[in-house]
C-alpha cells in the first residue's frame, strides 16, 4: 500500500515538475522572444517561411480595413512589413507615424510568409498576438531661423530682378520702335 | 576646322535657359499649396527658398544675356541638355533643405531620377517625409513626363520663336500638330485630362482599399503622377506593396499603359481613331515584346517554384514584367527579392524588357518600340531579299500613324541609337562589376537606370560609392534625352575650349 501511494505521489510531483517547467519554458521564450530586424526577414526570408516570429515596428501611414481583417505596415526603422491581422485584434492606436508624427510602436507575434499565398505572393506577416508597447507622439515643427533669413533674401532678389527685368524689357520694346 | 561658340551663341542658349528655369521654377508654387493644405510649415520655407533660388538664377540670365537671335539646331540641343542638368540640380535644393536626403548630391540623384522619369530613390525614411515634399517628388515626374521643354513652350509661348529646336532636343522628333507650342499644349492637355480622371479612380480605389479620403486623392494624384509618367515614385517606403491591394494592382497597370503610348497615338484616339491602336507598328512591336518577355519571366518563375499559383505569378511576375517594360519601376517586391527569388532566366528577360522600354514620343525610356520594330523589319526585308531574285526591288511598308515606306536612312538611325543604347547598358554595368557588384546585379541596375526605369535589386542605396551614384546620374540623363542633344553640348564644350 505504501508503495502504491509512494509511487502515486512521485507521479504527482513529477507530473507538476514538467508542468512547471514548461510553463517557466513558455513565460521565458515570450517575455524573452526576440523580435527580429526586418532586413534580417527579408534577407532570410526562406528560412523564416512559415515560422512563428516577433517583430517590433513603429506604426506607418494608414490603417487599412478590410472587412474584418486590417492592413498596417511596421517600419522598424529599416524597412517596413505589411501586417494582416483581424480587426478585432488591432489595440487602439492613437498615433500612425507620418510628417511630425511618431506612430505607436507595436510588438506582433505572427507568421511570416516570405511570398503569401493569400495575398498575391506578397512578403508579409498575419498576426496573432499584437500590442502597443511605446506610444507615439506628435514631434513639434519647428522654423529655422537661417532658412528663414534666407526666403527673405530670395525673395526680395527675386522682386528687384524682377523690377529690373520689366524695365529692360521696355526699354528694348521702345529702342525697337 | 572647329568654330569657337560666338558670344552670340552663349547670349541665345543662356537666354533661353532661364526662360526655361522660371518656367519650370514656377511650379514650386504647387507644392507651396500642398504645405498650406496639411499645415505644414517648415517645408514652406524649403520651397520658398528654392523658388526664390530658381526665379533668381532664371531672371539674372534673361537679363544678362538678353537678345532676339533666332535659335538654331545647335542652340537648342545644347539648351536641352544644359537645362536638364540645372533643373534636376535647382529641383534638389528643396530635397536636399527636407533633410531627408543624407547629402546634395543624393538629392540630386533622386531629382534627376524624377526628371527622367527614373524612379530609383535614395530617399531617407520616406514615411515621414511631409506631404509637401512628397507633391515635389511626384511632381518632378509629371513635369520630366512631359518634358521641361513642353513645359517652358506651354508657359512662354509668345517669346520662343525656335520653338520646334528645343522641343526635338528632349527626344521628341514628332509633331502631334503642326506646331511646336500647339503639340506642347496638346500634350498638356492630354496629361492634365488623364490626371483628373487618374486621381479620381485611383482615389476611390484608396478609398474602398481602407485609405482616409484625403489622403486617399493624394495618393492617388501622386501614384498617378508616377505611373503615367512611367517614373515609379510612391508616398510610402514599401512602394506598390505598401497598399497591399490588387486592385490598386490593377489600376496602376492599366495607368503605365496608358503612359507608353505614343502621344501622336493618343490624338489619333481622341479624335475618333480607334483602329490605329492595332495597325501601329509600335503597338504590335509591344504587345509581341510584352507577350514573348512575359513567356520567358512565367517560365523563369515557375520553375523557380517561388510564386506556385497564378494569382501570384500574376502579380509579381506580370506586374514587374509590365512596369519594367514600361519603364515605370514600380514594385511589390523587396529588392533583394529578385536576387533571391528569381531566377536567371527571369531575370534576364526582366533586364531585356526594361532595355526595349516603351513608345516614341510617350513618357517613357529605353530604346523604343518604334526601333525595335523597323530593326525586325529591316532584318526581315534582307532576309526575303536573299530568297529573290537579283534584279528585284523589295519595298517594306509600315504604320506609323500613316502607311509609311521603310527607308535605310530610318533603319540606319534606329540601329544607331539602339546600339548606343546598349553600350550605356553595358557602361553602367562595368562601373557596378568595377565596384565588386556582380554582373547582373550591376547589368540590372544599370540597365534600369540608363533606361529610365527604377526598379532596384539593392545597388541602390545611399551607401553606394559616389562615383556609381554619378554614374546612373548620367545615364539618366543621356538615357531620357537619347542621346543627341548630350553629345552636342560635348561637342560645344569641346568647340568652346579648342575651337578657333
Amino acid at each position: 500500500m505504501g508503495t502504491d501511494k509512494d509511487g502515486l505521489f512521485l507521479k504527482h510531483r513529477l507530473a507538476q515538475i514538467v508542468v512547471l517547467v514548461t510553463g517557466f519554458w513558455l513565460l521565458v521564450s515570450v517575455c524573452y522572444a526576440q523580435s527580429i530586424s526586418s532586413t534580417a526577414l527579408i534577407k532570410n526570408a526562406k528560412q523564416y517561411d512559415g515560422k512563428t516570429v516577433v517583430y517590433q515596428g513603429e506604426i506607418i501611414g494608414d490603417v487599412m480595413v478590410r472587412g474584418d481583417f486590417v492592413w498596417i505596415n511596421l517600419f522598424d526603422g529599416e524597412n517596413a512589413i505589411g501586417i494582416w491581422l483581424k480587426k478585432a485584434a488591432l489595440p487602439k492606436i492613437k498615433h500612425v507615424g507620418g510628417y511630425h508624427r511618431k506612430g505607436d510602436v507595436l510588438e506582433i507575434e505572427g507568421v511570416f510568409h516570405s511570398s503569401c499565398l493569400e495575398h498575391g505572393g506578397d512578403l508579409d506577416m498575419h498576426a496573432g498576438r499584437i500590442q502597443i508597447i511605446q506610444e507615439g507622439y506628435l514631434t513639434p515643427e519647428s522654423l529655422n531661423p537661417a532658412k528663414m533669413v534666407w526666403a527673405k533674401i530670395f525673395s526680395l532678389t527675386v522682386l528687384l530682378l524682377l523690377a529690373v527685368m520689366l524695365i529692360q524689357n521696355s526699354i528694348f520694346r521702345w529702342k525697337k520702335r | 576646322m572647329l568654330l569657337k561658340p560666338s558670344n552670340d551663341d552663349i547670349c541665345v542658349i543662356s537666354y533661353h535657359i532661364g526662360k526655361i528655369i522660371v518656367a519650370v521654377s514656377l511650379c514650386l508654387v504647387l507644392p507651396i499649396l500642398t504645405a498650406f493644405v496639411f499645415n505644414e510649415h517648415a517645408p514652406i520655407l524649403d520651397f520658398v527658398i528654392s523658388l526664390g533660388f530658381s526665379l533668381s538664377l532664371g531672371f539674372l540670365l534673361i537679363i544678362l544675356f538678353k537678345t532676339d537671335k533666332e535659335l538654331h539646331w545647335m542652340h537648342g540641343m545644347v539648351i536641352v541638355s544644359l537645362s536638364w542638368l540645372i533643373l534636376a540640380v535647382l529641383a534638389a535644393i528643396p530635397l536636399y533643405l527636407s533633410g531627408h536626403w543624407h547629402s546634395f548630391l543624393d538629392a540630386v540623384f533622386d531629382a534627376m531620377s524624377g526628371y527622367a522619369t527614373t524612379g530609383l530613390t535614395l530617399a531617407q525614411d520616406l514615411d515621414h517625409l511631409s506631404m509637401s515634399h512628397q507633391m515635389w517628388r511626384h511632381l518632378t515626374m509629371f513635369i520630366g513626363g512631359q518634358g521641361v521643354i513642353i513645359v517652358a513652350l506651354s508657359f512662354l509661348a509668345a517669346g520662343t520663336g525656335g520653338a520646334f529646336k528645343i522641343y526635338v532636343g528632349e527626344a521628341r522628333d514628332e509633331k502631334i500638330l503642326p506646331n511646336a507650342i500647339q503639340t506642347a499644349k496638346f500634350i498638356w492637355m492630354i496629361s492634365i485630362s488623364y490626371l483628373i480622371l487618374g486621381t479620381l479612380i485611383l482615389g476611390l480605389m484608396a478609398i474602398w482599399e481602407g485609405i482616409a479620403p484625403l489622403r486617399a486623392f493624394f495618393h492617388g494624384a501622386w501614384i498617378f503622377m508616377a505611373a503615367f509618367d512611367t517614373g515609379g515614385f510612391a508616398p510610402q517606403s514599401q512602394n506598390i506593396l505598401y497598399y497591399h491591394s490588387f486592385l490598386f494592382e490593377i489600376g496602376t497597370i492599366l495607368m503605365m499603359i496608358l503612359g507608353i503610348i505614343n502621344f501622336k497615338l493618343h490624338f489619333s484616339l481622341w479624335t475618333g481613331n480607334r483602329r490605329e491602336i492595332w495597325r501601329d507598328i509600335e503597338m504590335i512591336s509591344l504587345t509581341s515584346t510584352i507577350l514573348i518577355s512575359f513567356f520567358f519571366v512565367a517560365v523563369g518563375l515557375a520553375k523557380a517554384g517561388v510564386y506556385p499559383q497564378a494569382v501570384a505569378l500574376f502579380r509579381k511576375g506580370f506586374y514587374h514584367l509590365i512596369s519594367g517594360h514600361t519603364g515605370t519601376g514600380y514594385m511589390t517586391l523587396y529588392a533583394s527579392q529578385f536576387m533571391q527569388n528569381w531566377t536567371p532566366l527571369a531575370l534576364v528577360s526582366l533586364i531585356v524588357a526594361m532595355g526595349l522600354g516603351g513608345a516614341m514620343c510617350s513618357t517613357t525610356g529605353g530604346i523604343k518600340a518604334l526601333r525595335i520594330g523597323l530593326v525586325f523589319k529591316a532584318f526581315i526585308q534582307d532576309v526575303r531579299k536573299l530568297m529573290y531574285p537579283e534584279s528585284a526591288v523589295l519595298i517594306e511598308k509600315f504604320h506609323h500613324i500613316k502607311d509609311l515606306i521603310l527607308e535605310d536612312r530610318q533603319v540606319r538611325s534606329a540601329a544607331l541609337i539602339f546600339l548606343a543604347y546598349l553600350g550605356l547598358y553595358l557602361f553602367g554595368a562595368i562601373a557596378g562589376m568595377a565596384y565588386g557588384y556582380p554582373f547582373l546585379e550591376s547589368l540590372f541596375e544599370s540597365t534600369s537606370a540608363a533606361a529610365n526605369v527604377g526598379l532596384s535589386c539593392g545597388i541602390t542605396t545611399i551607401s553606394m560609392p559616389v562615383v556609381l551614384k554619378l554614374t546612373y546620374i548620367f545615364q539618366m540623363w543621356i538615357g531620357r534625352l537619347e542621346f543627341v542633344a548630350v553629345f552636342t553640348l560635348a561637342g560645344f564644350i569641346i568647340a568652346f575650349f579648342r575651337g578657333k
